[in-house]
């Protein structure tokens, strides 16, 4: 019995030179994707459609009637005289900044960080732990911790820097320092993720192509540079693309921190969308917004995937 | 690579590990301080007369703020939707790793592609469904979209690749079907990755600040990363009762990662290599 079963199931395993398992009704299944695909329409397929179907009206939430009025809205944000186009370029133009800011910090220091947490070295799973540590946090408990830290006058930060006589900073409230800032928070909050990732890439880098580049008489920055880099490549091409997303989301640190200012030079296109839909109730600006910065985001992604991927060969 | 770590290497290692802690640390020494030490100039290192009042006062100022109600809001939320993401997650990744049916690869690339797509699309049209379900101002807003997110079914799908299917293949034999093979046999032996999965839901979960700040109203209905907005806002310059709000919302995430730490990191180093 039990020899006819098993020569059943290798013919079928033959039969079907893939990963399945046999052996499951029809509908089995779609039984099985069936609660997770109506969260998946209902809550991200439904509106992801229906946000541009709001994005093509005059949407007031407030008011009974809410006009068709097709790409007028995405016009109006290319048109200079309009009312949304201004302030929307202006939290562009702080994302942007931001971004532009942010990325190379987020990228080079991780993997220095993953470099050095790559040696064996008593201890080491603790310190990894430590260091990503700030991550498990969530953006409101980072930003009221900073903003009394950055505070400019009884902070902690100045009261270290004026140690070695340099004068209070307005780290919250001053250009450039509030970039600086935002920007140093979010290296302190964000550096641990983007090292763990890289750590996993450095350990996937096969051990024979160091001892090989160390035969070929390679000294470490050399190893570096030719094993561990390339090595990286998949990795890297991962983490610039989720932190270039991710800081282009800023919106937490700015809020909590300086509060957009000084003036609104630091409120960035996620808190101008959300003051046209929840404070001006304009959602069908608010949206015609998102789907523009995410079509920005779209082109970014497409561009470092192909311009990093194509270095390789 | 084999060479012994140099002091500079000591140095640089202790050092960054105290650029982490420094920050927490002043956080909690400053909720222990008077309003007045906490804005002195320059700043003492330890309370100089310790106090509990910024506790006293964000633990009991009968419903103003009330704290423990957010932390228990965030508690309540942040568990229920683990719980909803593993649920779905492993049944829709076990499908998708495991079964073959039609639009099997259409329907996975769909969900993966919105991986990629920016939370801030859904933030409006969500609202307005939130609206309509009569969710708006509830916990169920905080527990239920959240799960249609596309990285707990990549993430459980391609830990149900790695299990061997002789293991199934041996249950099949014996007659089980596919939902005993799944709860039986498929689920004991994804334990790591159901721990990643809802370790790492739970704390997202605990820290979402855009989406409560905008579908939560009620001070009673908030949750701790919206309350300490609220909060803020309140005490501005009051540092000890903040510094004791973003306590009370970090200490919690902070103790369960000493204990699950391993869980979090793998699960993030595995995200990494896979994408």
């Amino acid at each position: 019995m039990a020899v006819q079963a098993d020569a059943g199931a290798i013919r079928r395993r033959r039969t079907r030179a893939s990963t399945e398992v046999r052996g499951y009704g029809r509908a089995t299944p779609y039984l099985f994707l069936a609660p997770y695909l109506t969260l998946f329409l209902l809550f991200v397929v439904g509106p992801a459609i229906f946000g541009f179907w709001m994005s093509l009206h005059d949407w007031d939430f407030q008011l009974p009637g809410k006009p068709f009025v097709g790409l007028q809205n995405y016009k109006d944000l290319f048109d200079p005289l309009s009312a949304t186009a201004e302030p929307f370029w202006h939290g562009m133009r702080a994302t942007g900044i931001f971004t532009v800011a942010s990325v190379p910090f987020l990228v080079a220091l991780p993997l220095a960080l993953a470099v050095l947490l790559n040696r064996k070295f008593p201890g080491r799973t603790f310190f990894r732990a430590v260091y990503f540590a700030p991550f498990v946090l969530g953006v409101a408990v980072i930003g009221l911790m900073f903003r009394y830290i950055l505070d400019t006058s009884f902070g902690l930060l100045n009261a270290f820097l004026g140690l070695f006589g340099a004068p209070d900073i307005g780290w919250t409230n001053d250009q450039p320092y509030a970039f600086i800032a935002l920007v140093a928070v979010t290296v302190w909050w964000t550096a641990g993720f983007n090292a763990i990732i890289f750590l996993a890439g450095l350990q996937d880098i096969p051990a024979e192509q160091y001892e090989a580049a160390e035969l070929d008489g390679a000294n470490s920055w050399q190893q570096f540079r030719n094993v561990t880099l390339p090595g990286l490549r998949p990795v890297t091409v991962f983490i610039v693309t989720i932190t270039v997303l991710a800081s282009a989301n800023m919106f937490g640190q700015s809020v909590l921190i300086t509060q957009g200012g000084p003036g609104d030079t630091t409120a960035t296109a996620l808190m101008v969308i959300t003051d046209t839909g929840f404070s001006q109730f304009r959602m069908g600006q608010a949206t015609a917004m998102s789907y523009l910065l995410a079509l920005c985001l779209a082109i970014i992604s497409v561009l470092n995937f192909v311009l990093l991927r194509e270095r390789k060969s | 690579m084999r060479r012994r770590p140099s002091a500079a290497f000591w140095i640089l290692v202790v050092l960054l590990a105290v650029l982490v802690i420094l920050p927490l640390l002043w956080m909690v020494i400053t909720s222990f301080k008077t309003i007045g030490e906490s804005q002195s100039d320059p700043p003492t290192p330890l309370p100089q007369e310790p106090t509990g009042r910024a506790y006293g006062e964000i633990l009991t100022t009968g419903g103003q703020n009330p704290v423990l109600r957010w932390a228990l809001n965030s508690f309540g939320a942040a568990a229920l939707h683990a719980l909803l993401v593993v649920t779905v997650a492993s049944m829709a990744g076990y499908a998708l790793a495991r079964m073959n049916f039609r639009f099997k690869n259409a329907i996975f690339s769909v969900i993966l592609l919105t991986l990629f797509v920016p939370g801030f699309v859904f933030l409006m049209p969500n609202y307005l469904l939130m609206d309509n379900l009569g969710w708006l101002d509830t916990l169920a807003a905080l527990i239920v979209p959240g799960a249609a997110g596309a990285f707990g079914v990549f993430f459980m799908r391609q830990f149900f690749l790695a299990i061997p299917k002789e293991l199934e293949e041996v249950a099949l034999i014996d007659g089980a079907n596919s939902w005993i093979i799944f709860t039986r046999i498929i689920l004991p032996n994804a334990k790591p990755a159901l721990a990643t999965l809802t370790v790492l839901s739970f704390l997202t979960n605990w820290n979402d600040f855009i989406w409560p700040l905008f579908v939560l109203f009620s001070p009673e209905r908030l949750t701790l990363p919206a309350g300490l907005t609220l909060l803020q806002g309140a005490y501005t310059t009051d540092y000890p009762v903040i510094m004791a709000g973003a306590t009370v919302a970090a200490v919690p995430v902070l103790i369960l990662y000493v204990f699950v730490q391993r869980y979090v990191i793998e699960g993030v180093a595995r995200s990494g290599i896979k994408g």
